[in-house]
């Protein structure tokens, strides 16, 4: 105990703590629709796409954030746009453009001497690193996921049956386009701390925890929402304790709370009434 | 509304000069139909000969290349007419985590509920009741059986009151109980409300036994009318035949209809 009062009271870990939970219950947020949509692959795709505008950033001497941001966004699009184009999968296109823009970020970093440093933070992440502007960056990505709460009811309408959504004249595409910038800013936001490879995780774990147990889609975004918080301040303690990489502890938590869910899973089900 | 408002003569459904392309596949050519107020409509026909397309245009879910096609006098989409729409059970995401009760509610207001209001909730489980689904209100849908999950379906498309429901394979995937059921549904909701159904269904026999109009529809319109006049060997052999579907070798067509009940079954047509 005395130990973890020590971390509490270090100035790095309270800014460590707060863009983590942040940032946690923002993509656990998206994340619910992201897994009862399919779209895991565009989570790790995006995250990828952040590195190469990371990259440009980097090579550029600019503030890596402000180039990534347009980057990403304009991967998100090159995706809609190739598929709508040549008719490929969804998987298939952002494979490509995935690729492209980590092959771009290799090419960006390769003319910069002395960049593995820097690399392997936006890599690995650094949420020990946290930074005042990363603190207003992350509380920004909140402030976005919560304006955005009065669509939830649309969006898992259309999540849960595009068809009738669409015959009742939602206006899909403006929501779908809302739902993929939101992810994009976030993902570009937290790829800094939690960094490119584990960024799905955040996506897709707390999300994928929350629909074991839960019965109703809004249980299951609550239950995200928190998850994803919880997960992130008990992986950072974890990490403080143990000395382990804080990005590795954050999310091996959330797959031990995941592995916890499965296993309450199994019981709820063998007792439940099924019908006949 | 309209509906009932008796200067309104405009049919359910009329379609004259309608053709629409997906891709390169030509699906509806100088399609004309009309489908009168208060029909039991089914719409037969090979696979990829514009069934499920037409549904998709009343819908609003494709754009006709020429053509008119208006619902209750509406250019389609007809935002004003209350339409329910019941799915095809196959293409529902079974994994989404939700009672029965809230997708009827969503059928309602368009919206996933947050919480259920007293009013949706009445309305809902006033829908459930018609479709003989009351019991399985609070039931996740990842549990229900297929013919009781098309009940939830045709419970969410009650709760609309519509002046016209739309159905797209209803009793594919379901057994023949649940299939029994669903069409008792309909069909008593249908005598109390007067509305239109418009149902797309492979097969001939629940349509010679429940609906008063059959289409056939193989890209142009083949026949339409009672279904004990067009449900023939000549109009199967034109609707499976001429366009050299496989499953048309494999299947018989029916020696005849006998004119008189206790009608056999027609045979279904095959499944592609």
């Amino acid at each position: 105990m005395p130990e973890l009062l020590d971390a509490l009271s270090l100035p790095f870990f309270q800014r460590a703590l707060l863009a983590g939970s942040m940032l946690g219950a923002a993509l656990s947020y998206f994340g619910v629709f992201i897994v009862q949509r399919g779209m895991a692959f565009m989570g790790d795709g995006l995250a990828h796409a952040a590195f190469g505008g990371v990259a440009l950033g980097l090579l550029l001497g600019w503030e890596p954030l402000y180039i990534a941001l347009p980057f990403t966004l304009l991967a998100a699009l090159g995706i809609s746009w190739l598929r709508e184009r040549s008719r490929l999968g969804n998987d298939t296109t952002i494979g490509i453009i995935f690729a492209l823009a980590v092959a771009l970020g290799i090419v960006f970093l390769s003319q910069k001497s002395g960049y593995s440093v820097d690399a392997m933070t936006y890599l690995f992440g650094s949420i020990l690193a946290v930074s005042r502007t990363d603190i207003w960056a992350s509380a920004a990505v909140l402030l976005l996921a919560l304006l955005s709460l009065p669509l939830w009811g649309r969006l898992a309408y259309a999540s849960f049956d595009r068809e009738s959504a669409q015959a009742d004249g939602l206006p899909l595409r403006l929501h779908d386009g809302l739902l993929l910038a939101l992810l994009a800013l976030s993902i570009v936001v937290a790829v800094k701390i939690i960094g490119v490879i584990l960024l799905s995780a955040f996506l897709v774990i707390p999300a994928a925890s929350a629909r074991l147990l839960a019965g109703r889609f809004s249980a299951m975004s609550l239950s995200a929402v928190l998850l994803g918080a919880a997960c992130c301040i008990a992986g950072l303690l974890l990490s403080y304790l143990l000395d382990l990489p804080s990005g590795a502890a954050i999310i091996l938590t959330q797959v031990a709370v995941f592995a916890l869910c499965l296993i309450l899973q199994g019981r709820n089900t063998s007792t439940l009434a099924r019908p006949g | 509304m309209e509906a009932n408002n008796p200067a309104s003569l405009a049919p359910a459904l009329r379609a004259s000069g309608l053709s629409l392309r997906l891709g390169t596949q030509l699906v509806l050519e100088d399609l004309a139909l009309e489908v009168p107020r208060g029909s039991f409509c089914a719409v037969l026909g090979p696979n990829g000969g514009g069934k499920s397309s037409l549904l998709k245009l009343i819908l609003g879910l494709h754009q006709q290349d020429s053509g008119s096609l208006e619902v209750f006098g509406e250019p389609a989409p007809a935002r004003h007419v209350r339409i329910g729409y019941v799915p095809q059970a196959k293409t529902l995401d079974r994994s989404f985590p939700a009672q029965a009760l809230e997708l009827v509610v969503s059928g309602l207001s368009r919206s996933w509920p947050w919480r259920i209001s007293p009013s949706q909730r009445q309305a809902a489980m006033q829908a459930l009741q018609q479709a003989g689904a009351l019991e399985l209100s609070e039931r996740q849908i990842s549990v229900l059986s297929g013919g009781e999950l098309q009940r939830v379906y045709l419970a969410r498309a009650l709760a609309r009151q519509p002046e016209l429901i739309l159905l797209d394979e209803p009793a594919a995937g379901i057994d023949a109980a649940g299939e029994h059921d669903m069409y008792h549904v309909l069909e008593s909701w249908q005598h109390a409300s007067g509305a239109t159904v418009l149902m797309v269904t492979h097969d001939w026999g629940a349509a010679f036994h429940h609906a008063s109009l059959a289409l056939v529809l193989s890209r142009r319109l083949l026949a339409s009318g009672p279904p004990q006049q067009v449900l023939s060997d000549e109009t199967l052999r034109l609707a499976f035949g001429h366009h050299g579907h496989s499953h048309s070798m494999s299947w018989h067509a029916p020696h005849s209809h006998p004119p008189h009940n206790p009608a056999p079954r027609p045979p279904e047509a095959p499944h592609a």
